[in-house]
C-alpha cells in the first residue's frame, strides 16, 4: 500500500500552493537534514521532471530549503526560507538535472554538514498529497517514506550483522514494520533501513551503535516532529 | 487497514454496525497505535485549519504571488448576495468557500491537503457550507472527514490522487468523490449509498487533464475546485435519492487508473499541453518568466 493511513489522504497541514511541490519537497529536505544529522553548510539542489519545469512558481526551492532548516510543512516561515538560510550562512545552489529520473517529481540533494563536513547524496521523490519516498542514499537503494519512525544503520556486510541488529530490536521491544538492506558489494559497506512502530529511544540507538559492524546510526522521523511542532503552535 | 476496496468498506461497515467515518477512526487508531481520542484531536485540528482558510479567503486579499489569481471567492459571494444567481443558495455558498480555500493555497497560505493542495478547496467548501446550513456541530464534521479519508484511501491505493501521475481527474476528481461520499453519510445515507455517490462523482471527472498554466496551481485549478464542490453536492443528492452507480465505484476507480496511465506526459501537470499551451497560456508563461 502506497498510502498507509487517513492522514496521508487528509493532510498534511501545509503552506500552499502544491502538496507535491511544496509539502512533499519540504519533507524531502527535512528527511535529508535528518539523515545528514546536522545543519548543511552547502546544499546543491538538483531538480528533475516537473520539479525542474516549475519549481520557482511553486516555491519548491523554498520548500526544500525550509526542510533543510527543519521546518514542518505548515511552518509560516517556509516562503522566506531561502533568505533565512542565507542569513544563517548556508550556501545553496539550484540546477536542473539531465538524464533519467525515477518519478516526475524528483530531487537530488548533495549536502555538506556544517559541523563535521559529512557529505550526503540523497534522491527523493514526491508521490502526491505531500507523501514522499527517499529512493537513494549515497548510492544505496532504499525505500523510506518518513511516515514511520525510521532508523538507518550504516554497517559492514558481515555474516550475522542483521541478526545482531534484530536482536537489539527484540531486547528493546521494538517491532519492525518494514526493513530493507542494500550493499555496495560483498563484504563491503551496507545500509539497512528499519521502519518502526514506535519512535526509537536513546537506549535503542546506543545498543545499535555498540554493535561491532555498525559505523553510524541515524534517525528519520517526520511524523513525531511535525506533531510536536503543531503542539507548540497551538499553545502559543 | 482491513479494507482495500469500497465494496469491502461498505461490507465491513455493515458487519460492525458502523458508519464509514466511525469505522475509519477505529481502523486508523489500530494502525497507528494511538488512541481514538488522539486521532480525532488531530483531525479536529485539521478541520480548524480548513475553517480558518475559508475565513481568510472570504475576507482577506488572496492575490497570488504571480498576480494571476485572487479574490474570486469574494466576487462570487458578493454576486450571490446582490444579484439573482443561476446557481445561488447552498451550492453558490459551497462554490464560494471552495474558491476561497483554493485562493489561500495559491497565495502560499496555510491549508490542509485534501487529498492534495491543488484540490484543497472542495472538501472545506462542501463541509463548511453544509455545516452552516444544517447546523451540524464540529465533531460531526470531523467524523465526516474520517469518512472522506476512508474513500480517499481506497482511491489513492487503487489508482492515484496526484495530477502529475493521473491528471486532474485524480486530484480534483478524487476530492469530489471523497466529498460526495462523506456528505451522503453526513446527510444520513447508508455506506452503500455513500459508495454510489463516489462512483457517480468520479465518473463525471474521468479524463480530466492536468494542464496548469505556467505550471502553477492557479489556472484552471482554482475554478475547478469551485465547480468540484457543486458536483459533490449533486452526486450526494443523486445517491440519497437512490440513484446508483451502475458501473460499480471500484471499477470506476480502476478506469481512472487506466485513463490516467494512458494520458500523455504533456497532460499531467507538466504545463506542456492543454490550457497551458493555448496562445494565452503561453503568453502568460512568457510574461511570468520576464518578470523574474
Amino acid at each position: 500500500m502506497r498510502f498507509k493511513d487517513v492522514f496521508s489522504i487528509i493532510g498534511p497541514a501545509m503552506v500552499g500552493p502544491s502538496s507535491s511541490h511544496t509539502a512533499g519537497a519540504a519533507r524531502i529536505g527535512r528527511a535529508a537534514r535528518q539523515v545528514l544529522g546536522e545543519v548543511p553548510r552547502e546544499a546543491e539542489v538538483i531538480f528533475f521532471g516537473s520539479f525542474a519545469a516549475t519549481y520557482q512558481g511553486h516555491g519548491t526551492d523554498r520548500a526544500i530549503v525550509g526542510g533543510l532548516l527543519d521546518f514542518a510543512t505548515d511552518d509560516h516561515r517556509l516562503p522566506d526560507s531561502i533568505e533565512l538560510a542565507a542569513e544563517d550562512g548556508m550556501e545553496i545552489s539550484f540546477r536542473q538535472g539531465a538524464g533519467l529520473f525515477p518519478h516526475p517529481n524528483t530531487v537530488k540533494l548533495r549536502l555538506t554538514g556544517r559541523d563535521t563536513g559529512t557529505e550526503l547524496t540523497l534522491t527523493g521523490i514526491s508521490i502526491g498529497g505531500g507523501n514522499i519516498e527517499i529512493v537513494d542514499i549515497d548510492g544505496f537503494g532504499v525505500k523510506l517514506t518518513g511516515m514511520y519512525p525510521t532508523v538507518l544503520i550504516n554497517h559492514m556486510d558481515y555474516l550475522g550483522v542483521l541478526a545482531s541488529v534484530t536482536d537489539v530490536m527484540r531486547q528493546g521491544q521494538f517491532n519492525i514494520g518494514h526493513m530493507s538492506l542494500d550493499r555496495k558489494n560483498r563484504s563491503g559497506a551496507a545500509l539497512t533501513v528499519l521502519e518502526l512502530d514506535e519512535p526509537a529511544t536513546a537506549e535503542l540507538l546506543q545498543g545499535l551503535r555498540a554493535l561491532p559492524a555498525v559505523k553510524s546510526v541515524k534517525v528519520v522521523d517526520l511524523n513525531e516532529d511535525t506533531r510536536a511542532q503543531k503542539g507548540k503552535e497551538s499553545t502559543t | 487497514m482491513n479494507f482495500q476496496t469500497l465494496s469491502q468498506l461498505a461490507v465491513l461497515c455493515g458487519e460492525r454496525g458502523l458508519g464509514i467515518g466511525a469505522l475509519m477512526l477505529e481502523e486508523q487508531s489500530a494502525e497507528s497505535g494511538r488512541s481514538k481520542e488522539q486521532e480525532f484531536a488531530t483531525m479536529s485540528q485539521y478541520y480548524g485549519v480548513m475553517k480558518e482558510a475559508v475565513h481568510r479567503g472570504m475576507t482577506e486579499n488572496t492575490t497570488s504571488r504571480s498576480g494571476l489569481t485572487g479574490l474570486d471567492a469574494q466576487r462570487v459571494a458578493a454576486y450571490n448576495a446582490a444579484e439573482e444567481p443561476c446557481l445561488g443558495g447552498p451550492a453558490g455558498q459551497a462554490m464560494a468557500y471552495a474558491l476561497a480555500v483554493s485562493e489561500v493555497n495559491a497565495s502560499m497560505g496555510r491549508i490542509i491537503a485534501t487529498p492534495t493542495a491543488g484540490s484543497c478547496g472542495i472538501i472545506p467548501g462542501v463541509f463548511l457550507s453544509c455545516q452552516e446550513r444544517f447546523g451540524w456541530d464540529d465533531d460531526y464534521m470531523v467524523s465526516g472527514l474520517f469518512a472522506a479519508g476512508a474513500i480517499g484511501y481506497v482511491i489513492a491505493n487503487n489508482s492515484f490522487v496526484s495530477g502529475a501521475e493521473g491528471g486532474c481527474q485524480a486530484e480534483v476528481g478524487s476530492a469530489i468523490g471523497m466529498a460526495a461520499g462523506a456528505l451522503t453519510e453526513l446527510r444520513g445515507g447508508t455506506p452503500a449509498q455513500a459508495v454510489h455517490a463516489v462512483g457517480l462523482a468520479l465518473k463525471n471527472t474521468l479524463g480530466l487533464i492536468c494542464d496548469p498554466v505556467g505550471g502553477l496551481v492557479e489556472i484552471p485549478c482554482i475554478v475547478r475546485n469551485g465547480f468540484g464542490a457543486v458536483t459533490a453536492l449533486a452526486a450526494a443528492d443523486m445517491a440519497l435519492a437512490g440513484v446508483r452507480s451502475v458501473i460499480p465505484s471500484d471499477e470506476v476507480i480502476k478506469v481512472m487508473l487506466e485513463v490516467g496511465s494512458a494520458m500523455p506526459e504533456k497532460h499531467r501537470e507538466t504545463a506542456g499541453g492543454g490550457l497551458a499551451q493555448t496562445p494565452t497560456g503561453r503568453q502568460i508563461m512568457k510574461d511570468l518568466r520576464s518578470k523574474k
